[in-house]
């Protein structure tokens, strides 16, 4: 589903982030990108997204080549991703049921199916009741759970999730990992960039660590080592 | 797609509502622009008017010799007439009709009655009152064909080099004001726009994060820009309609002060007949200021 091919990013003028990165993951896929704060982690994901351009190499995303891709396509593959991030980019002057709406409206749903799903996306993440409040409003942990809310809605085929626990207690880390697992498991491949120790080692799947912009290691089954 | 297009346009009600501080400072803004912009219409009409008003007062008088006959000054004006398709307008004035008119402006006065009585006769001269559209170079024209020979043993005198002094100045003095209005009324026009452009770009600006979160998702080039564009057409209607009552209502209320200076211009008439020129330039100014603003301000964030 997604490819890496000999991918360097150099920021101007001289800041190496990533060098020379090769990996692939298939469909249905639970990968967890590990490595120390500035490791390049956060620029992984947003080259998948499109949001920054390899410096050298390519970015496979469904056998496209990123680079080749024009802007109006390039939306449409992001329509297929959900993102969640640390900092919940949530919409400031929507509501939390127009924020995961929006997601919905994006993708041309009509009113019908976005009054049925988005009951239902914010019953299974715990938002019901906040319906009309303003993301300022929320707590830290459910403005990030709003976040994952927003990334599930649309079904979409990935998810990216950028630290999306560095913000919540340990109780909240964990119903969020077992809610990813749970997706997971339903075929949703799940990209998961973290540095929380705990999370990686509970979880048991594949691991690739990286380390001032190099791959040290990329293993199925693999555990928590800087 | 129609169900886009509401989506748009419910999200951008539902953001001009929700940003009131911002979409408020916008709006007045637009407004104190647009305000700029309808009085530097308005001060055009009023110089116009004015300069209409003295050039129609500026004219030619050629008074003929007291047995000159009727047909021989009617050849004149013929002559006149088709030395310049200019000419507004020639008026044959008889030795009767100038004392009648005389009377007739003067006749409650017993000194001056005293005095037309005394000289016995009636002093006046057969004349052709000329009237052109005030250009200098016409005076000369007209000039030039009264005096060949034919006609300059017919006249008496012509006032005109009389006044030349006194027209060319008031022709230079409104050719300059209309210079300098236009010139004027270019550089206000421009600051206006550059003031209602950068306003809309810290509207804009404020939403910055939002824009770039709605690329993230995926949502396409209208669906981001479309909400903004729409505001700002939401901007400009709200700036015109109260911009157009408030130059109605100054127009109306200035009306008594502005006849005192400038007699015979009523500005709430001069606004009401000039209603749908005013509506078009304020309302065209704060659409297209405002909708295209915001395409340019926009452009630049949805390149991610």
């Amino acid at each position: 589903m997604i490819k890496f091919n000999k991918v360097t990013k150099i920021y101007q003028p001289d800041t190496v982030v990533l060098q020379d990165i090769s990996f692939e993951i298939k469909k249905g896929e639970f990968v967890s990108v590990v490595g120390k704060s500035g490791s390049g982690k956060t620029t992984l994901t947003r080259l998948i997204l499109g949001l920054e351009e390899p410096t050298e190499g390519e970015v496979f995303f469904e056998d496209r080549n990123l680079e080749s891709v024009d802007s109006k396509k390039i939306q449409e593959l992001r329509r297929k991703i959900g993102v969640i991030y640390q900092d919940y980019k949530l919409l400031p002057t929507k509501t939390v049921y127009e924020n995961v709406a929006y997601i919905m409206a994006v993708e041309g749903k009509t009113d019908e199916e976005i009054s049925i799903e988005v009951p239902k996306v914010l019953d299974i993440i715990g938002l019901t009741g906040k319906d009309d409040n303003f993301p300022s409003e929320l707590s830290g942990g459910e403005q990030q759970r709003l976040a994952i809310a927003r990334a599930l809605v649309n079904h979409p085929d990935l998810i990216i999730a950028d630290e999306p626990t560095g913000n919540l207690d340990p109780y909240n880390t964990y119903e969020v990992i077992n809610l990813l697992q749970k997706i997971n498991l339903a075929g949703t491949t799940i990209i998961l960039a973290t540095h929380d120790r705990e999370v990686i080692n509970k979880l048991g799947k594949r691991v690739i660590t990286i380390e001032k912009g190099k791959i040290i290691r990329d293993e199925e089954a693999g555990r928590f080592i800087i | 797609m129609p169900k886009t297009f509401t989506r748009i346009l419910k999200f951008a009600f539902q953001d001009f509502n929700r940003n009131k501080g911002i979409s408020i400072a916008t709006i007045f803004v637009l407004l104190v622009t647009m305000s700029l912009v309808s009085g530097i219409f308005f001060f055009k009409g009023m110089m116009s008017y004015l300069t209409a008003q003295i050039q129609n007062k500026i004219d030619i008088t050629a008074y003929f010799e007291e047995d000159t006959s009727e047909e021989d000054i009617l050849a004149v004006k013929e002559a006149i007439l088709a030395s310049s398709p200019d000419i507004k307008d020639i008026e044959y004035v008889s030795k009767d009709q100038a004392l009648q008119n005389f009377t007739e402006k003067h006749g409650d006065s017993a000194v001056l009655a005293k005095a037309l009585e005394q000289v016995g006769d009636n002093p006046f001269l057969p004349a052709l009152n000329i009237i052109t559209n005030g250009e200098t170079a016409q005076y000369e024209q007209v000039a030039n064909t009264l005096q060949t020979a034919d006609y300059a043993k017919l006249i008496n005198k012509v006032d005109y080099s009389e006044k030349k002094d006194t027209i060319e100045k008031v022709y230079s003095i409104t050719s300059n004001i209309n210079r300098f209005g236009i010139i004027a009324g270019i550089i206000l026009i421009a600051v206006a726009v550059l003031v209602v452009f950068n306003t809309i770009k810290l509207a804009v600006d404020s939403s910055k994060a939002e824009i770039s979160t709605m690329r993230i998702v995926g949502a396409s080039d209208w669906f981001v820009r479309g909400p903004f564009v729409i505001q700002g057409v939401i901007y400009g209607v709200i700036a015109f309609l109260i911009c157009i009552i408030l130059l109605g209502g100054f127009s109306y209320l200035l009306s008594p002060k502005l006849s005192v200076v400038l007699p015979g211009f009523d500005s709430f008439q001069y606004f009401l007949s000039n209603l749908w020129i005013f509506a078009l330039v304020q309302l065209g100014f704060g659409i297209s200021v405002g909708v295209i603003s915001s395409f340019i301000v926009i452009k630049k964030y949805l390149d991610i």
